[in-house]
């Protein structure tokens, strides 16, 4: 009982503390987010057009190689190019959203059944109309689970932004272990979980609003 | 009418895919192209709608050199149904028939009448079905709307690359014999690629058959089946099908020439003495040249013992040409069949036990039952 009296005693004095690390955990992980989306997603669509194999796949290398430096090194190779702070957190996080971002928009248009291609063009879609009225329609579920599980992978990933002083509820953690506060970093990790979880839920509802009754 | 002529397809890599080309499609009319797998059936076929362009030769619709026409258009203006039906699984029933009358720009309204005029067209109530997805028909009345979403814009051609043969037995059969129906009314031409030779038989007009980028015959089912010009042809068609095509044998082959007869000039007694001796209660009788007159029963004979063959002949039952199909006979409720030269001179009658082994193995073989 006293725990809980003390818990609820450091939210009544950090509460304002707590939501503004929240709002910038929120900021910095939907910043790099959306900027991922609007370059991956047409590129990705214009890849499966692409008719150049070797092209397609320095892309995917390129992405590839991004996913493969570890979290906290690439945060740290950022500073000497973007200093500390918001912005190299949001171009570290941003290269992260790549590669599954682009992959799974790619395969989501890839995956659709060939007959369905065909018989569009058989029966006179011109290019771009075939992607607007076809293939995109038929893909966005596919798009979208891409985007929710990328943004997923983000939210918890930002919480290592506070290594670079761009704030987020990383900060409420490191500061916790700095002054061997309990509370502070169950607060942090576990508002970091709620967040995650929150966003999955929301994009999952969205998700199947979209694929409703297609089977 | 689309003419192809001298039409080639050589791949980049140098795989020359079609030889040569030489068709004629008529107005109207159901043209199968058929052949064992890489043949260049469904090549020969996307040629029309311009999915693939030819490298050489002339490939003309109403006369137009198919090159000069914009594929888009030219697309809009053929029908295009495929194996895996293909139908848009965002779209319902409705908007997946609408496809190329909304891209044509047609009129709501318009639009509206031909897609239930369509539906009602393949047995499906308007009322249910515009409002459904794909997903929610059976294979079979999926491949219904397939169809008709290639009718949708009236075009005058309709393409369907072996559009049948991914469904269960019972829902091909159906879908072949609606296409059938429908082609009487609506009269389109249509080009349909198939492997299934049975398909073929039955829904075309003209038959085509290719090997190796080549055709190698073409022309009507029956001349298919009746003069098939080389082995592959015999082989791809197949032998039960030439057997049946080619029907029960005429009856000579079933003549059975030991069949006792008697001139009409000789004694009842003797008729009689004949007959039971060889156990017949039917006996055929002949003038003094051999001609055929009629046919003397037993019963007849015992009971008009003073009466002479002639009074008792029964001319009624008729004599059949050696030539004649022996169809005619099975066909008749007659239970002796005499056959005769063409001059009437009398051979035998007809072995019925034979006939009924001929007839067995017809059945077992339409029924599939290997003997």
């Amino acid at each position: 009982m006293k725990l809980i009296q003390e818990y609820i005693e450091f939210w009544e004095i950090r509460y304002e503390n707590i939501f503004s690390y929240l709002l910038e955990h929120l900021t910095i992980a939907f910043v790099s987010i959306i900027f991922a989306i609007i370059i991956t997603v047409p590129l990705a669509i214009g890849m499966t057009k692409m008719k150049n194999e070797r092209l397609k796949q320095s892309i995917f290398n390129v992405a590839n190689f991004f996913q493969t430096i570890p979290t906290i090194a690439l945060f740290a190779l950022l500073i000497p190019i973007f200093g500390i702070g918001f912005t190299p957190a949001v171009v570290a996080l941003f290269l992260y959203a790549l590669l599954p971002l682009l992959r799974n928009t790619y395969a989501g248009v890839e995956s659709i059944d060939q007959g369905i291609v065909e018989a569009a063009k058989g029966m006179g879609y011109s290019t771009v109309q075939r992607l607007a009225k076809v293939e995109l329609p038929i893909a966005v579920p596919y798009i979208m689970s891409g985007i929710r599980i990328t943004t997923i992978y983000i939210i918890s990933w930002t919480t290592l932004a506070t290594v670079i002083g761009a704030g987020g509820l990383g900060d409420l953690v490191m500061a916790g272990i700095g002054s061997n506060n309990t509370f502070m970093i169950f607060t942090g990790t576990a508002l970091a979980i709620i967040l995650a979880l929150t966003v999955d839920l929301i994009f999952g509802i969205i998700e199947r609003r979209l694929s409703v009754s297609r089977g | 009418m689309i003419q192809l002529k001298n039409v080639n397809k050589v791949y980049e890599d140098g795989f020359h895919a079609l030889k040569n080309i030489n068709l004629t499609f008529e107005e109207g009319k159901l043209n199968v192209l058929i052949g064992p797998s890489g043949c260049g059936k469904t090549t020969t076929m996307k040629l029309l709608n311009r999915l693939i362009d030819y490298t050489d030769g002339e490939l003309t619709v109403d006369g137009k050199l198919i090159s000069d026409i914009n594929p888009i258009e030219l697309r809009r203006q053929m029908g295009y149904v495929i194996q895996s039906i293909g139908l848009f699984p965002h779209m319902t029933i409705f908007d997946n028939v609408a496809t190329v009358p909304k891209l044509l720009k047609w009129d709501k309204q318009k639009i509206s009448k031909k897609v239930d005029e369509l539906l009602k067209m393949v047995d499906l109530d308007p009322e249910m079905y515009r409002e459904r997805y794909p997903h929610e028909l059976s294979g079979g009345q999926q491949q219904r709307i397939g169809v008709i979403r290639a009718l949708a814009a009236e075009p005058k051609i309709i393409l369907m690359d072996e559009p049948f043969s991914a469904l269960d037995p019972i829902s091909r059969e159906q879908l072949q014999d609606e296409l059938v129906r429908l082609q009487k009314e609506i009269n389109k031409t249509i080009i349909f690629v198939t492997h299934d030779m049975d398909e073929a038989i039955k829904i075309a007009d003209q038959i085509i058959l290719m090997r190796d980028g080549e055709v190698v015959q073409k022309g009507s089912p029956h001349e298919l089946l009746t003069n098939p010009i080389n082995q592959f042809v015999e082989d791809f068609i197949g032998e039960d099908r030439l057997r049946q095509a080619r029907g029960l044998p005429p009856m000579t082959a079933f003549v059975n020439e030991d069949y006792p007869s008697v001139k009409v000039t000789a004694s009842l007694d003797a008729a009689i003495h004949v007959m039971v001796d060889k156990k017949k209660d039917q006996m055929p009788i002949v003038d003094a040249d051999d001609k055929y007159l009629g046919i003397l029963s037993l019963y007849d004979a015992v009971k008009n013992r003073d009466s002479e063959i002639k009074e008792l002949v029964d001319e009624s039952v008729i004599a059949y040409r050696e030539s004649a199909e022996v169809e005619k006979f099975v066909a008749s409720k007659e239970t002796i069949a005499p056959i005769v030269h063409e001059d009437m001179t009398f051979i035998g009658v007809l072995d019925q036990d034979q006939l009924l082994e001929v007839l067995h193995e017809q059945i077992d073989q339409k029924s599939g039952v290997t003997s």
